[in-house]
């Protein structure tokens, strides 16, 4: 194995670099050189290659949702390639332009328009180039797999390969240049088989966890088993190495609390790790799971109207029908299915950090602020890992991996342990939900009212909170709060109220952003509330609903769903039986910040046991013009499981010191014999702008749970997961 | 340490030079850069590390490398081999049944766990050709998914088993 390195020039800045005549072990695709990022620039997007092939340079990371292979679809759309002539590489900050974190669902939403727009520009330089050549007007020139013919004469013809061999297009992206209607889609709007696959599920897809660089370090990090309240971090007391002086090469890594252990082997690493003494100064300060909602109900909380329209006091004073509903909802764990891991070569003023990062820039930037090496300095490059749902440990991996480096002298790599990641996640935050709704005697909601209680996420990350960064809580961002869309306003409602009460942060676990966040705690509480007015209007829960939203986008959902499930009006919890084995069905709208969700879920409870078992699921994403659509199948069949195991099993726990959920076997995820039958179905909008389907079903999908078990029992659960003991003790009442 | 240990990996015998106490999984993907065994959880929970020792299939990451001197070690880069050769073929498929099954289900997500999941579904196929819908459930209830995959990994051990049923040799 070569150790050679070379220096590449990047905007001006000189950063380490592993050079392409390197074996770099895991990493088959060798990387380009640095290039330009101006993102009006259309040579930052693409580049045409001699052989008419195309490389399309993407900003959003593959995270197993197919990103890449839509993103793809658009750009040969556009270009009049086939998918075989189009290849894309990976992110790297030296290389890729940064279109923002792959996050809110945006690689469509944010990155088709872009691309699209970069693709027509090319596309339009390269037939104006080809009618000079061809000596032919635009107008009358075809494109198909990338040779330009003039129309009824097809010898006469030219590859955009030979228009441009390997040479950049030097062209602004002006936005003028036209793109193709919708109407003339041949790839966008069909189902292209994933890219990523085939590699995926032989040896040569190349994870994260394997990549592996000459001279490196294995790395580990010692931190208490859970962490505390965030505010608190974790503080050596006191450090004893005696019990890891007998493992060859092992050091202890040091910078302020942050803890951590390097050894050329791995084993030794994880043997360090663990038998290193560490002595940590813990409070019991944390609420406990026992306490949680009643604390956070307690707290002198920040309150704001997010919306309001009418009068709705007055309007639930005069209703007929009122519905209350209390939901509250647990904090849950990213738990990327392999934890987090990182490589980090950091040198006296420059560093390579390869991560699982869904935002290469933005961890590029918090790296800065760790090593205090300028940004421009620090070259980030995505590698995919797994099951990122969200913010989980991905920058603290890198920057633990980058500050063991740096302490070091040597590449490290660090690969997070299970309870690493379990107890140290930025967890998706609690929930607390309280709902009014009114309907007047004809079935129409006349108010709907939410307040809703939870703290934010937080800003830094562990490991430069334990090396001396100050820790606050995260401002802004439409997606910590009591969310417009999600809440009250698809349905016809005159009079509306939603506020927000803001708990403070500190004294509770790490926060941010995970799979549709927030939003199945909203859509538990919120779709119970409109599910009681049906029934205390003895309506039948689908047509009350159809009765109160007048958007088509909406109805358009909810009727798809109802329909695949077959659903048959009739009024819920209306045949309800004492057998041992009871069943349910139920109904439920919602999404996260874009995008329209419905479902249907038919569930089964062993009343004896109160275990829940839900047998199928149904889900409808409208979603614009869907790319891919058989990619969004698959991304509504993930949502709907996933929805499954956060509503009946996954739970963060914690005492009053640390979470203790730090497993599998701690923290429950849905099994194989557990999981349902799911019918995805994807509402298909040619003409509607696209607008991410990566979480939006999982709302409508915890509601209808909720909802059917309603259906099976009579009774209304105010607290998920519901665990056989939380399920009991709703049916003893 | 160096201890050379002799273990056969994917038919080939392989000198490793690991303390014997580590557990196999850091063996094949630090020493033998094999990329199908996955780190997970290090507690065999979930399946990701999963291969197949004399044909069964074991979680490499709590399995000590000792463990498995004089045994035959598959992982998923040998699997066509091992199905090949348990089914007396003569040639090797580039990929097992499963794995093709996988593809033509477009089953997977981020991927991570299907090393585990093709492992434990070749060992299920290779001890029950037709399995029913219940045994597969059974069958594969160690291996987690936290993408959610579980409804087509199902359906693709499903279509792999017709496909197998008319392999010919």
């Amino acid at each position: 194995m070569s150790t050679r390195r070379e220096f590449i020039k990047s905007g001006g800045a000189l950063v380490v670099g592993f050079s392409l005549g390197d074996t770099l072990f895991g990493q088959e695709r060798p990387v380009p050189a640095a290039r330009s990022l101006d993102l009006k620039q259309v040579d930052t997007w693409l580049a045409i290659h001699s052989d008419n092939t195309a490389t399309i340079y993407i900003g959003f990371a593959e995270l197993g949702q197919g990103a890449s292979t839509a993103l793809l679809q658009v750009a040969a759309e556009e270009l009049d390639l086939d998918m075989s002539q189009l290849k894309t590489v990976q992110l790297d900050t030296t290389v890729t332009p940064n279109q923002g974190g792959t996050y809110s669902s945006a690689a469509i939403n944010r990155g088709s328009p872009q691309v699209r727009s970069a693709a027509a520009e090319a596309r339009l330089a390269l037939l104006q180039l080809a009618s000079k050549k061809l000596q032919t007007p635009v107008e009358r020139l075809t494109v198909s797999k990338g040779v330009v013919s003039v129309a009824g004469n097809a010898d006469r013809s030219v590859k955009y390969g030979e228009l441009v061999g390997d040479k950049p297009l030097n062209l602004p992206v002006s936005g003028s240049a036209p793109v193709k209607p919708a109407g003339e889609y041949k790839l966008v709007g069909t189902s292209m088989p994933r890219n990523d696959i085939p590699q995926k599920v032989s040896k040569q897809y190349v994870y994260m966890q394997h990549v592996r660089v000459p001279e490196m370090l294995h790395g580990r990090v010692v931190r208490p088993r859970g962490q505390s309240a965030y505010s608190a971090g974790a503080k050596v007391l006191s450090i004893d190495d005696t019990p890891i002086r007998g493992i060859l090469g092992a050091r202890v890594v040091r910078r302020g609390d942050f803890v951590g252990v390097v050894a050329e082997k791995e084993w030794d690493a994880v043997r360090a790790a663990e038998l290193l003494k560490v002595t940590w100064d813990i409070k019991p300060v944390l609420p406990g799971n026992a306490g949680l909602y009643a604390k956070m109900r307690s707290e002198q909380t920040q309150d704001r109207v997010v919306l309001e329209k009418g009068n709705v006091d007055a309007a639930i004073t005069g209703a007929p029908h009122v519905a209350t509903q209390i939901g509250r909802g647990p904090y849950h764990a990213h738990a990327p299915f392999g934890p987090n891991c990182a490589i980090a070569d950091v040198k006296a003023d420059s560093a390579l950090v390869i991560s699982t990062t869904q935002d290469i820039y933005g961890t590029r930037a918090s790296l800065a602020r760790v090593l205090g090496i300028p940004a421009e300095k620090i070259q980030v490059r995505y590698q995919e890992g797994a099951s990122n749902y969200g913010h989980s440990c991905q920058d603290d991996v890198a920057q633990a991996a980058s500050i063991m480096s740096q302490v070091a002298g040597r590449p490290v790599r660090l690969q997070f342990m299970r309870w690493d990641e379990h107890g140290w996640d930025n967890y998706g935050p609690a929930h607390v939900g309280e709902v009014r709704a009114a309907a007047d005697a004809e079935g129409r909601i006349v108010a709907y009212e939410y307040h809703g209680w939870q703290h934010n996420w937080s800003n830094v990350e562990t490991s430069a909170q334990l090396m001396g960064i100050a820790a606050a809580e995260r401002e802004g961002t439409a997606a910590q709060q009591v969310s417009p869309l999600n809440l009250g306003s698809m349905y016809d409602a005159a009079n509306l109220k939603l506020v927000n009460h803001r708990v403070p942060g500190m004294g509770y676990l790490k926060g941010a952003w995970l799979r549709s966040p927030l939003d199945l705690s909203f859509s538990f509480a919120s779709e119970q509330a409109i599910d009681q007015l049906a029934y205390l209007l003895k309506m039948d829960p689908w047509t009350f609903r159809q009765r109160n939203i007048k958007d088509e986008r909406w109805l358009g959902v909810l009727n798809a769903v109802a329909k695949a499930a077959n659903w048959k009006p009739r009024m819920s919890a209306a045949n309800l039986s004492s057998s041992r084995i009871v069943t349910g069905r139920g109904i439920g709208v919602g999404t996260h910040l874009a995008s329209y969700g419905a479902a249907v879920a038919e569930i089964e409870l062993n009343r004896e046991t109160g275990r829940v078992i839900v047998r199928r699921l149904y889900g409808a994403i409208d979603a614009g013009l869907a790319v891919n659509p058989g990619n969004i199948e698959n991304q509504i069949s993930g949502q709907l499981i996933q929805t499954a195991s956060r509503m009946l099993k996954e739970e963060v726990t914690f005492n009053t010191t640390n979470v203790t959920s730090l497993d599998w076997n701690t923290y429950p995820i849905l099994r194989f014999e557990e999981a349902p039958e799911v019918t995805p179905i994807v509402v298909q909008r040619l003409n509607e702008r696209s607008t991410g389907a990566g979480e939006e079903v999982m709302a409508g999908a915890a509601a209808a749970i909720a909802n059917a078990f309603f259906d099976a029992t009579g009774v209304r659960m105010q607290e998920y997961p519901l665990t056989p003991t939380r399920v009991l003790a709703a049916l003893r009442g | 340490m160096a201890t050379d240990l002799k273990i056969k990996v994917n038919e080939q015998v392989r000198a490793v030079s690991s303390a014997p106490d580590t557990p196999l999984l850091y063996v094949l993907s630090d020493e033998l850069n094999l990329q199908g065994p996955r780190f997970g959880c290090g507690l065999g929970q979930c399946g990701s590390c999963s291969v197949l020792v004399n044909g069964v299939e074991t979680r490499s990451c709590t399995t000590k490398v000792s463990a498995v001197v004089g045994k035959s070690v598959t992982t998923l880069e040998g699997l066509p081999s091992w199905y090949a050769a348990q089914r007396k073929l003569s040639n090797t498929p580039a990929l097992h049944p499963l794995q093709q099954a996988m593809i033509d289900e477009q089953a997977v997500q981020c991927g991570y766990c299907f090393n585990g999941m093709i492992i434990k579904g070749s060992e299920l196929l290779s001890k029950i050709p037709q399995p029913s819908e219940t045994q597969i459930r059974s069958a594969m209830n160690g291996h987690l998914c936290r993408c959610g995959t579980y409804p087509r990994v199902l359906k693709a051990i499903q279509r792999a088993s017709v496909a197998m049923k008319a392999v010919t040799k």
